[in-house]
């Protein structure tokens, strides 16, 4: 089994108006259903860990500025750690991700071992 | 009771607490010692008791003599004498004749510290486990090999390789202070609720004692919660967790000492009055910000104690294995959320989540599989069930699957 790294971005300029109350709790349930599903295969590598969607961009010559970001168009909504035996098997997880219903999308990552292989 | 079924029971019972109070007392260097006393004094009492029968107050009997026996050793091994005489002297209050406290006091404070002092850090989990399970509670070698599964030269080795450990290690049996609490909380909760278990899941016949295995597990909890510093959220949370199942013991059996699963239990057996506390102590696990495996396993052990379908409690059900999984994963975990997945999301979404699972060695794992494809394929089904027939091993396991099978076919 592999380490595998997953980035869930999203695009937050096409959707720019708050989430009702309902629609937030289904967000929360699919999520919840989903990393469920991961850490019941035990596939889960890292414990999750939420994040808030502040943010600070810090660039070359000391220019600090706020989320959201007027030139970026994506955001990192949140990020997992998952065991998989390949890239293919990585992918199966990540096409469950709630993320994609939303329009956004799932960078798969695979870890490097110590020896570089 | 019989004395044939008596001492065992003191065994179970008093072993530990007559052994925590002479660890204590010599220290852990002189821990097989304290266990020789100790079963030299149920040795006398099996001796005597066949002849004279059972004393009014055996269990007043058994302090007595275990302390006569201690004060006896000491007179007779002067070099031990000599080892812990200044610490002894010092507990004894410089008294000639040392005085061997079995008050209930003692008893409880002894016990605390010795729960701590086998939950040091320099000691493995594993052998943690076994060697509290072994000291503090009295299993028997045989025992700790069923609830382990492993073999007793397995036990054996991990027990005295433990108890090296201790005797070496530069630790004392004292009572545990702020930071041993933070540190070893965690490993002492995981011995209490191992011995639950081995009461709650264990394929002896044996109920009464099975129960009494609860009773104890849930009595050393309550020894922690009793302690100002060791009354713990997630304390109280194993508490209500223990509680919540234990309140089910009555009914999870029937006349004929056969297994009846949960949705066919009759709940008028239910046991309100451990619901009642369990739902008192989940509410005072309800503080601070550390969510633990216990306070998951509380949340959902309370779910089941509403016996009607409603999408509420399956939903809560779910939630709490999703979350329990992320913490603490475990097979039975992971088909235990599945079933609850199939109750708020139906069978066919459930079989695609089931089958990911791959827990091809298990024979919950088909009968899980067997279920949920019950009215969506039979013969799948059906083909599900015998493939956990074949993993069964517990009689109790064979019977619920042939079940299931039998009605399936005819």
């Amino acid at each position: 089994m592999t380490e595998f790294l997953l980035v869930f971005r999203r695009d937050h300029s096409s959707n720019p108006e708050q989430p009702s109350p309902e629609q937030m709790q289904t967000s929360i349930k699919a999520w919840q259903d989903w990393i469920g599903g991961i850490a019941a295969q035990d596939k889960l590598a890292r414990p999750v860990q939420r994040w808030s969607s502040e943010a600070k961009v810090v660039r070359t010559n000391d220019i600090v500025t706020d989320g959201p970001y007027a030139e970026i168009k994506e955001s990192i909504g949140g990020l997992i750690f998952v065991k998989a035996s390949d890239f293919d098997e990585a992918v199966t997880i990540a096409k469950g991700c709630p993320i994609l219903q939303w329009g956004g999308n799932v960078e798969v990552r695979m870890a490097v071992s110590p020896d570089g292989q | 009771m019989e004395q044939q079924a008596l001492l065992p029971h003191l065994f179970r019972t008093e072993y530990r607490k007559i052994v925590s109070v002479l660890c204590s007392l010599f220290g852990l260097e002189h821990i097989a010692i304290a266990e020789d006393l100790v079963s030299d004094t149920f040795l006398t009492a099996a001796e005597l008791w066949a002849i004279h029968g059972i004393p009014d107050k055996p269990q007043a009997w058994l302090y007595v003599v275990a302390k006569n026996k201690a004060r006896n050793y000491l007179k007779r091994n002067a070099l031990f004498k000599q080892k812990i005489t200044g610490d002894l002297l010092y507990l004894a209050g410089a008294s000639e004749e040392m005085d061997i406290d079995f008050s209930e006091k003692n008893i409880q404070d002894s016990q605390l510290a010795m729960m701590f002092t086998i939950s040091d850090p320099c000691i493995p989990t594993e052998a943690q486990v076994a060697l509290a399970l072994n000291l503090l509670c009295g299993f028997g070698v045989q025992e700790l090999a069923d609830a382990f599964l492993t073999s007793k030269e397995a036990i054996y080795k991990r027990l005295s390789r433990a108890k090296k450990k201790l005797r070496a290690a530069p630790i004392k049996i004292e009572q545990p202070g702020a930071a041993d609490i933070r540190n070893r909380i965690g490993s002492v909760l995981t011995t209490v609720y191992l011995l639950f278990n081995e009461g709650y899941y264990s394929v002896s016949q044996d109920l009464p004692l099975r129960k009494e295995f609860c009773a104890e597990a849930m009595r050393l909890t309550q020894l922690l919660i009793e302690n100002e510093s060791t009354d713990m959220p997630a304390v109280n949370a194993l508490q209500a967790l223990m509680c919540f199942h234990a309140s089910r013991f009555d009914a999870r059996t029937n006349d004929r000492g056969e297994l009846v699963l949960y949705q066919d239990q009759d709940s008028s057996l239910w046991n309100r009055e451990l619901i009642q506390q369990g739902v008192y102590f989940l509410n005072r696990s309800s503080v601070g910000t550390q969510v633990s495996r216990y306070h998951l396993e509380a949340g959902i052990a309370y779910w089941h104690t509403h016996q009607e379908d409603s999408p509420e409690k399956w939903e809560n059900i779910l939630q709490g294995y999703n979350q329990l999984l992320q913490i603490a994963y475990s097979p039975i975990a992971a088909l235990n959320r599945t079933f609850a997945l199939a109750k708020t999301a139906g069978n066919a979404t459930a079989i695609i989540e089931a089958e990911k699972l791959q827990l091809t060695g298990n024979h919950f794992y088909y009968s899980l599989l067997g279920y949920l494809y019950e009215e969506i394929d039979p013969a799948k089904a059906l083909l599900h069930y015998q493939n956990a027939l074949r993993l069964a091993a517990s009689p109790t396991d064979k019977a619920i699957v042939t079940k299931r099978i039998r009605q399936l076919s005819g």
